[in-house]
């Protein structure tokens, strides 16, 4: 898109979690979008401020003192749109993730079919699934009517039935559902999305109109047997999300006036974002965005074909803390600390830090606590997430994490570590990426942020994308091999654009980088030893052309899967060696 | 920047909303003086429901089921009544299962609430109340000394406060708890086993305070009778020393103890409170702005649950020891040693 189309419209963004909320203001320099800069501010959506919009008021307050541009009225307002005098911004987008998660009731035909795409729908937003119906269920309707009533929902999702399918049978699922709502206060009644057979859309109508608190459609996520469409779904579902979200809590509405509907979950606006991406790059390779932050952990990467979207706030590092234990063991957490920790320790610090999400890690040992829990969290949901990948993408082994350039990162946790080798190395561990992978952090959350902007204007997410305002980390290399420690597994030879050369030769179990500046490129010679594959084929070499970062190009020679050892006192000093190498302590 | 108040005060205006989560019935009056035990507000609700399909059982359509329900919307049924009948020489006849209230009534099918339960509401503070909220509940009032903690286990009781802590990190056992202690309301330390806590419940104790208390007990402690509340945290953390001040010194003394769990979003809080005969006392702040000369706690490390005074605000971001750079304060320590904390880590108390 030629610069000349850029019409100069300032956006401000802003990001609300549990924890933070950041301001990001975009304006076009010398023709074209540019991140300005950013403010932050704790996040006041609990108590005792019980205001989401006066931590976006904190944070845009600290952004206009990095800007020296005014941006709140007196009243602390937003002045939008921009003045002749130069004050205010031109328009407003903002994504939200903030709040309790979401209480789901699934409701579907067949367990494996479409109550498993309902529970797909329910994992692209911030919700926990807190009872499932479906044909196999063999309690009463009584039964059924209970334990929805018990669940406390704040929506339920029905899907069943191929378009023109079956409808007796869902219509007979209607009941329990409208009865148990039909029973709840008015006020809580749960709001319904039904995405089932659309041929029944006028019976719903007729069944849940007056006794729900809402009643939602959505095209059919299943409108063949072996078609899954959730897209449509998860729009309609991201709008029912805010409108629970604008009863439940307060200055959401406030939000909305000011940004005029542009209103997004962070999630959304993040798949929004990566399916994008995916389309435009169209690579064999998959696109992958992750973030991990105090409201949940977010995956959401983007395929030749298929755009995928898993938001866990299970594994969250915010109020749900304790609840990790459901997932993982405190072992598992500390095998991922260079510091010796005792699991009574770590108990505590889970309990503790759940009571002040916006907490910072202040001290050397609050920081490992904080780094192990978000690599086993991250490291879960990349688990959990991997399942809906489709079958055909791109991999090297088919249990391993698919061929994916680049991955994008982002999030509180990450945002929260201070050198770009800390975080690296956590993704690494937690995501376990094969092959070649550009790596990008994401540290102001921009890329949601640029998702909830493209409803609004379709040039600044290229141009801010293309604008260096995310930090290329550099581009890692993760060969698929198994061979014994020490073993060399690799040799390469990165030639720069000014024909210098520099050589490494990779062991397995071991970290290894050579320098390469952020904005250069340069093209990688590799030679792989003893069947280790990188993408080309098992024991084949290539050349790739590689671009820098703020750790160069990182060779990854620890394995896939990544075994740790066993004996705690080695493991620890093996993590020490592997941060020293990035750059790290 | 704005700060959150943890309130640990000798003397304040406490004024709490309590409210039922569904509509109900109020049962307390304007001006009526209550103790913290007394119900304010009820509202019954059904617990099992039993959904008879009157046309499936008559063999008839539901609209023909319709016609032949003989009873009505809200009715109270007694078991084995008559719910519908069909026609001929030999009707079949639905009946209720059990005695309950008709819930619903369409489509050929009647909804019965089979069992009832009660949601109380009870007053959590002694004091007057100064609203009536009709079918949710009341707001009260009362003056006193308010100590706030961190976890509750959702109970309310009130009793004579008896100190068993020398210290603030003492750790309370099963072996200093006996007889004598029944109907008291302990104020214990730091809890370490489940036999310290069974061994309360044994002793019919009215409530529990506490300066921390492990994880792996709070399963229990959640299904204990009397209160139980966390000061400070989880695991072995001391007692913050000006919430060991007050309710050390106020030994022997009636405290309610209203261990409601933490609601983030709403903004309850499990707290202690020790009504003074006072007739004037200051309002409550719930945030101020960080300045120099306030007390404040460390929410953590270093000094996790240490309380402090801020010395100055620190110009823009300081770095600290993790590597993080934030905007931070110079805090003194009630034991005479300084920190520099981030900003989002302090609470200030008062």
């Amino acid at each position: 898109m030629p610069s000349s189309l850029v019409d100069g419209n300032s956006l401000l963004a802003l990001d609300i979690d549990a924890a933070a909320t950041r301001a990001v203001l975009f304006d076009v320099v010398e023709g074209e979008y540019r991140f300005i800069a950013s403010g932050a501010a704790p996040s006041t959506v609990e108590a005792p401020f019980k205001d989401a919009s006066e931590g976006a008021r904190n944070a845009i307050q600290n952004l206009q003192n990095v800007i020296g541009k005014t941006l709140l009225d007196e009243n602390r307002n937003l002045i939008t749109p921009s003045q002749p005098n130069g004050v205010g911004v031109d328009s407003l987008v903002v994504n939200f993730s903030a709040g309790p998660a979401l209480r789901v009731v699934i409701v579907g035909l067949l367990k494996e079919i479409s109550l498993a795409s309902a529970r797909r729908l329910a994992e692209s937003t911030y919700a926990r699934v807190v009872e499932t119906i479906d044909m196999s269920d063999s309690r009463k309707p009584a039964q059924q009517i209970d334990a929805i009533l018990r669940a406390k929902p704040d929506l339920v999702i029905i899907a069943g039935g191929t378009d023109g399918g079956a409808s007796r049978s869902i219509q007979k699922m209607l009941e329990p559902v409208g009865l148990a709502s039909f029973l709840m206060p008015e006020e809580k009644r749960p709001l319904v999305l039904f995405a089932g057979n659309e041929k029944l859309t006028e019976d719903v109508q007729a069944l849940l109109k007056d006794q729900t608190g809402g009643l939602h459609f959505s095209p059919n996520v299943r409108p063949a047997l072996e078609t899954e469409d959730l897209d449509p779904a998860q729009s309609e579902l991201a709008r029912i999300h805010l409108e629970i979200r604008r009863r439940q809590i307060n200055g959401v509405d406030t939000l909305n006036l000011w940004s005029g509907g542009n209103l997004l979950p962070t999630g959304y606006a993040a798949g929004r974002m990566v399916r994008f991406l995916a389309k435009l790059y169209a690579s064999s390779k998959g696109i992958l965005n992750v973030d991990i932050g105090a409201s949940a952990a977010v995956i959401a990467a983007g395929f030749k074909d298929k755009s995928t979207l898993n938001i866990y706030p299970q594994f969250g590092l915010g109020e749900g803390l304790p609840g990790l234990l459901h997932h993982t063991t405190l072992e598992n957490i500390l095998r991922w600390s260079p510091l010796d920790i005792s699991v009574g320790a770590l108990r505590d610090y889970l309990y503790q830090k759940s009571l002040y999400p916006s907490a910072i890690a202040a001290t050397q040992e609050d920081m490992a606590m904080f780094n192990a829990i978000a690599r086993e969290a991250l490291f879960l949901a990349m688990q959990a997430a991997k399942r809906d990948f489709p079958r055909g993408a791109a991999r090297i082994k088919p249990d391993l994490t698919p061929l994916f350039d680049p991955i994008l990162a982002g999030g509180g946790a990450l945002n929260n570590i201070a050198k770009p080798g800390e975080a690296l190395l956590l993704l690494l561990d937690a995501l376990q990426p094969v092959g070649i992978n550009t790596v990008i952090l994401d540290q102001n959350t921009l890329l949601p942020m640029l998702g909830a902007a493209a409803s609004q204007n379709n040039i600044l997410p290229v141009q801010a994308l293309e604008s260096g305002a995310f930090l290329s980390v550099g581009t890692v290399i993760s060969p698929v091999s198994e061979s014994s420690y020490g073993t060399p597994i690799l040799r390469a030879k990165l030639v720069y654009s000014s024909g210098a050369e520099a050589r490494v030769e990779l062991k397995y179990g071991t970290l290894e980088s050579l320098p390469l500046a952020s904005g250069e490129s340069a093209t990688l010679e590799i030679q792989t030893l003893r069947g280790a594959d990188v993408g080309f084929g098992a024991g084949r070499g290539g050349k790739t052309p590689v671009s820098g970062g703020a750790l160069g190009v990182v060779f990854d020679g620890r394995g896939r899967p990544l075994n740790l050892p066993t004996d705690a006192v080695r493991r620890r000093e093996l993590i020490k060696k592997w941060l020293w190498t990035l750059g790290g302590e | 920047m704005q700060a959150p108040v943890l309130h640990i005060i000798g003397l304040a205006n406490i004024v709490r909303e309590r409210v039922l989560p569904v509509p109900g019935e109020t049962l307390a009056r304007l001006n009526q003086k209550v103790s913290s035990g007394d119900v304010v507000a009820e509202a019954h609700f059904a617990r099992e429901h039993a959904l008879l399909d009157v046309a499936r059982i008559l063999r008839v359509s539901p609209k023909m089921a319709n016609s032949l329900i003989q009873c009505k919307f809200g009715e109270t049924l007694a078991a084995g009544a008559q719910i519908a009948a069909g026609r001929g020489l030999f009707p079949r006849v639905v009946k209720a299962p059990s005695a309950g209230r008709v819930a619903a009534i369409g489509g050929g099918q009647v909804l019965l609430e089979i069992s009832e339960s009660k949601i109380e509401v009870r007053a959590g503070i002694p004091g007057i109340v100064t609203q009536v909220i009709p079918e949710r509940g009341v707001v009260i009032q009362t003056a006193g000394s308010l100590i706030q903690g961190v976890w509750g286990n959702g109970r309310i009781d009130a009793g004579q406060l008896v100190n068993l802590m020398e210290q603030p990190d003492s750790v309370l056992t099963a072996a200093q708890l006996d007889v004598s202690f029944r109907g008291a309301v302990i104020l214990g330390g730091i809890v370490k086993d489940p036999e310290t806590l069974k061994a309360a419940a044994e002793l019919q104790i009215r409530g529990l305070i506490l300066s921390s208390i492990y994880p792996s007990l709070l399963a229990l402690a959640r299904e204990l009778r009397f209160p139980i509340m966390a000061t400070d945290g989880f695991g072995p953390l001391p007692m913050n020393s000006l919430a060991y001040q007050l309710l050390s010194s106020n030994a022997k003394r009636d405290v309610t103890v209203n261990a409601e769990a933490y609601d983030r979003y709403g903004g309850g809080r499990p707290e202690v409170i020790i009504p003074l005969p006072v007739a004037e006392a200051p309002d409550l702040a719930e945030t101020v702005e960080f300045a120099p000369g306030l007390q404040v706690r460390m929410r953590r490390p270093p000094a996790l649950g240490a309380l402090g005074s801020i010395i100055s605000i620190k110009a823009g971001q300081t770095a600290l020891p993790s590597g993080l750079r934030a905007p931070c304060a110079e805090i003194k320590l009630t034991n005479g040693e300084t920190v520099i904390a981030p900003l989002v880590n302090l609470e200030v108390v008062g």
